[in-house]
């Protein structure tokens, strides 16, 4: 059923005439041509599509997109601003955080919310906050240490 | 200069436009003049041009798919030009604008293609010298360069820039044979870890991945997918999806497919096709494999036969037999395979998640009966491969649908299709008789590997009487063994072979009671393997101890050469006897890989390496019955996750006085042996069946001893 949903995207107030019960995902990637949002499973186990909904992380595949009405969203590419890099983006470039890179927006977006949550995660809580989100080229090691660098340094993400 | 092909220099020039160009070619051409291109020689490999504004562009077409090599062949081109690493630009996997390559993959980009890409680019610097030396009217000797300038010594207002040398030229050049490389010890760019390449477009999203073209009214394609391999369609009724609005059914020549603008809209005007199957009854399954894999493999040669090994079995006093299995193992990059066609004037271009651009390209325009300089295959960044993205099934699918529908057309795996045509990593089985004397050595080696081919079979040990029978490999003979695809997988066969030499090697430690290094080395004298693993255990800070602790944590050590590099590898394990789960504390990692040309680079990859080792030794096997493929998606075909990472050590191991050697690879192949002597260590109880699943050793320990 076509809908009109109005929301928050990247900052900027959004409106769109689409049918509600499509993704999320999809509705970003086509729609609103942002893809840097990636499709991993389709089915919210991989995390590859993670974007940040009202400063929570969301697994856009597994939403529908009538969800995000009257909400902020935010995708990877809201997260520089004024070309300078988010302290998490730099963090990942500085540490290495990346290999193939495909996982690394939902990596980045998950590590925001998290930081969001809890400004100083312990090592812990940042492998168990990240838990749900796969990397199939082994990057782990590199990604705990941007997300730390983060922590320790700048608090964490505004 | 040497003249090793014809050319038609101008066509060529007419391609690359002005400036300086050298081009690469590497041996022998009979190897690689299977494509006849329009303009490129048969033997060029990829090609360098200096521009008229001093920037450097490398055209090659091994493609970036996190492995680092767009930063690393950077790296080497600016060492020996002698510029900034910024004014090189790489141009990677374009079929229409870089000469003919057979692919990324066999970590042999660094190894194989390196050397003439060095030397591509140090015949650049000579002409450079050349021309600044007629320009600035002084002898090449009293010339010296830096960032892309040339001036003359003492005299640094005396200059001129590359670009300006540049000026005006069409210089064609062949790399000679009498280029000089730059010593390791004059290395500035070199043996640096500079920021990577592709690493702000990978955290901002602007990284393009094929999935990421959009072309105007392009559709998505989903294509029906038999319910397993193996399968007949006996019944198709595609009239309810064809009335779907904006659907688009095609069904020709075996290709059924559903598309839409909308991916979600394709995906349910799929699910409308109704398609009956007959599906044969499965022949076997995960679990029955093994033994159709050791009947119905040929019995191959025997390779590597040294001595009398009938004679050292019949004298051995003390004979170990054992039989290793390990079953098969998805690619599962997180990025699917992905291709987006369009089909205008003659003339088809793919983008596509490949690890093969050029026998891409060659498929394609046979499907299509083209000719291949009519089809364009572009590769954007490639969001993992590990092997599995070298048959390009995805992209002749869309290709073929462009052409029938007349719009472009994205095709996009879905994560079920993703685990179904997936090349594996085959199940195989290694049978080894090996024999110890009183002495602690290794008198017998008689292994036989049925499935996994020959790489890592060969021994780094010094056994006088030894044959390795290889039956069956993970391509060409032996793909039919199988009822699905299978291929090449990080290291093709190597965590097979080195799991079962290097438990092999352990269980013969613990039999004689000897420490699992000293025995190593008692039995070892390849210098290479030596350093590695000194370097290990002294990185790990190892006590020599001949007997398992069993205290439910252990040390595991296993050995392994891939790719032209050495790897030593230790590995803690904490078991839990109630629950069978196997965490992997530490792992220490010595690498010697020649000349390092990017130390984080190499570093990342053996991390990389030693993270997704923890799949194949812990949980990753493939559920299936027959052809049906049981394993869909990762709930449950579980992937190392955060929770699994131990802590990481990697060694570097120096031998600047090797060429630089392979690093994409080499450090998986000890993972599974490493933790199963771990686990050996922690528990007593050996396991010679890969994963070491927590099923699996719960009901080991389970047993009375
Ligand atoms: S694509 Fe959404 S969780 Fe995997
Ligand atoms: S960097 Fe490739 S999947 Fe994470």
């Amino acid at each position: 059923m076509t809908k009109t949903i109005r929301f928050r995207l990247n900052g900027t107030p959004t409106t769109i005439e689409t049918d509600g019960d499509r993704t999320l995902l999809w509705v970003l990637r086509t729609d609103l041509s942002l893809t840097g949002t990636k499709f991993g499973c389709g089915e919210g186990i991989c995390g590859s599509c993670t974007v940040v909904v009202g400063g929570e992380a969301v697994r856009s595949c597994a939403v529908p997109v009538s969800s995000v009405d009257g909400k902020e969203v935010l995708t990877i590419e809201g997260l520089a601003q004024g070309g300078v890099l988010h302290p998490l983006q730099q963090a990942f470039v500085e540490h290495g955080g990346m290999q193939c890179g495909y996982c690394t927006p939902g990596m980045i977006m998950n590590a925001y919310a998290l930081l969001r949550a809890d400004p100083k995660p312990s090592r812990e809580a940042i492998v168990k906050g990240m838990e749900e989100n796969l990397c199939r080229c082994g990057a782990h090691q590199r990604i705990v240490a941007a997300i730390e660098g983060v922590a320790r340094g700048k608090g964490g993400a505004s | 200069m040497s003249e090793r092909f014809s050319i038609d220099r101008r066509e060529f020039i007419k391609v690359v436009g002005g400036g300086v160009v050298v081009l690469v070619g590497m041996g022998p051409s009979a190897l690689l003049a299977q494509d006849r291109r329009r303009v490129y020689p048969e033997d060029l490999n990829a090609y360098l041009r200096i521009g008229e504004d001093g920037r450097v562009t490398v055209f090659t077409g091994k493609i970036e798919m996190g492995q680092g090599v767009m930063t690393s062949q950077a790296q080497m081109v600016a060492e020996e030009l002698r510029v900034a690493l910024g004014a090189v630009e790489m141009v990677m996997g374009d079929t229409d604008r870089c000469p003919w390559d057979m692919g990324t993959f066999g970590s042999l980009t660094t190894r194989m293609f390196g050397p003439f890409l060095r030397a591509a680019a140090a015949e650049a610097r000579a002409v450079m010298l050349r021309l600044a030396s007629e320009k600035l009217g002084v002898p090449r000797g009293k010339l010296v360069v830096a960032d892309g300038v040339v001036s003359v010594a003492g005299e640094p207002a005396r200059r001129v820039t590359y670009g300006e040398l540049a000026q005006g030229r069409r210089i064609l050049r062949t790399v000679d044979d009498t280029a000089v490389l730059r010593k390791v010890s004059e290395f500035t760019v070199m043996g640096g870890s500079p920021q990577r390449f592709d690493a702000v477009a990978k955290v901002t999203g602007a990284a393009q991945f094929a999935g990421d073209v959009v072309r105007p009214g392009m559709l998505f394609a989903c294509v029906l997918r038999p319910p397993a391999h193996g399968a007949k369609l006996t019944r198709l009724d595609v009239n309810a999806a064809a009335k779907l609005p904006g659907v688009t059914v095609v069904n020709e020549g075996g290709l059924v497919a559903a598309l839409h603008a909308d991916p979600e809209a394709a995906a349910k005007a799929l699910a409308r096709i109704d398609a009956s199957w007959e599906t044969p009854a499965p022949p076997f399954d995960t679990e029955t494999v093994f033994d159709h894999l050791v009947k119905a493999a040929k019995p191959g040669e025997a390779a590597g036969v040294k001595g009398d090994v009938a004679a050292a079995r019949a004298a051995a006093t003390r004979l170990f037999e054992s039989t290793f299995h390990k079953g098969y193992v998805a690619h599962a990059p997180i990025e699917p395979h992905t291709a987006v066609a369009e089909s205008k004037d003659g003339k088809v271009t793919v983008w596509a998640s490949t690890q093969t651009p050029f026998p891409t390209r060659e498929r394609i325009a046979r499907e299509l009966g083209l000719a291949n300089e009519n089809v364009r295959v572009i590769t954007p960044f490639v969001g993992g491969g590990f092997g599995g993205k070298s048959a390009g099934l995805q992209a002749s699918e869309a290709a073929r649908l462009a052409k029938i529908t007349g719009k472009p057309v994205q095709v996009r795996w879905s994560r079920a299709e993703e685990f179904f045509y997936d090349t594996f990593d085959p199940a195989a089985v290694v049978k080894l008789v090996t024999a110890l004397d009183a002495a602690g050595r290794i008198t017998l080696w008689d292994y036989h590997v049925v499935a996994a081919g020959d790489r890592g079979a060969e021994l780094f040990y010094d056994v006088p009487n030894a044959s390795i029978r290889v039956s069956g490999g993970w391509r060409g003979e032996g793909t039919e063994l199988h009822l699905f695809g299978v291929g090449p997988w990080r290291a093709p066969g190597a965590n097979m072979n080195v799991f079962a030499k290097e438990s092999q090697v352990d269980i013969m430690a613990a039999a004689a009671g000897i420490d699992p290094i000293e025995l190593r080395l008692r039995n070892m004298t390849d210098g290479r393997m030596r350093r590695v693993l000194e370097a290990a255990a002294a990185a790990y800070g190892w006590k020599p101890r001949a007997v398992p602790a069993r205290t439910g944590r252990g040390r595991g050590v296993a050995c392994g050469v891939d790719a032209g590099s050495y790897v030593a590898l230790i590995a803690d394990v904490a078991v839990d006897r109630g629950t069978g789960t196997v965490e992997v504390e530490r792992v220490v990692a010595a690498q010697e890989m020649g000349v390092v040309v990017n130390p984080e680079g190499a570093k990342m990859q053996m991390e990389g390496c030693i993270t997704q080792g923890l799949g194949y030794a812990l949980t990753e096997e493939l559920r299936f019955r027959g052809g049906e493929i049981l394993d869909r998606n990762f709930d449950t075909y579980a992937l190392p996750r955060f929770s699994w990472l131990p802590r990481i050590e990697t060694v570097l191991v120096r031998n600047d006085g090797l060429d630089p050697q392979g690093g994409g690879e080499p450090a998986i192949v000890p993972m599974g042996g490493a933790i199963a002597n771990a686990v050996f260590d922690a528990t007593g109880v050996r396991f010679y069946r890969l994963p070491l699943t927590a099923a699996r050793v719960r009901a080991a320990l389970a047993k009375p001893a």
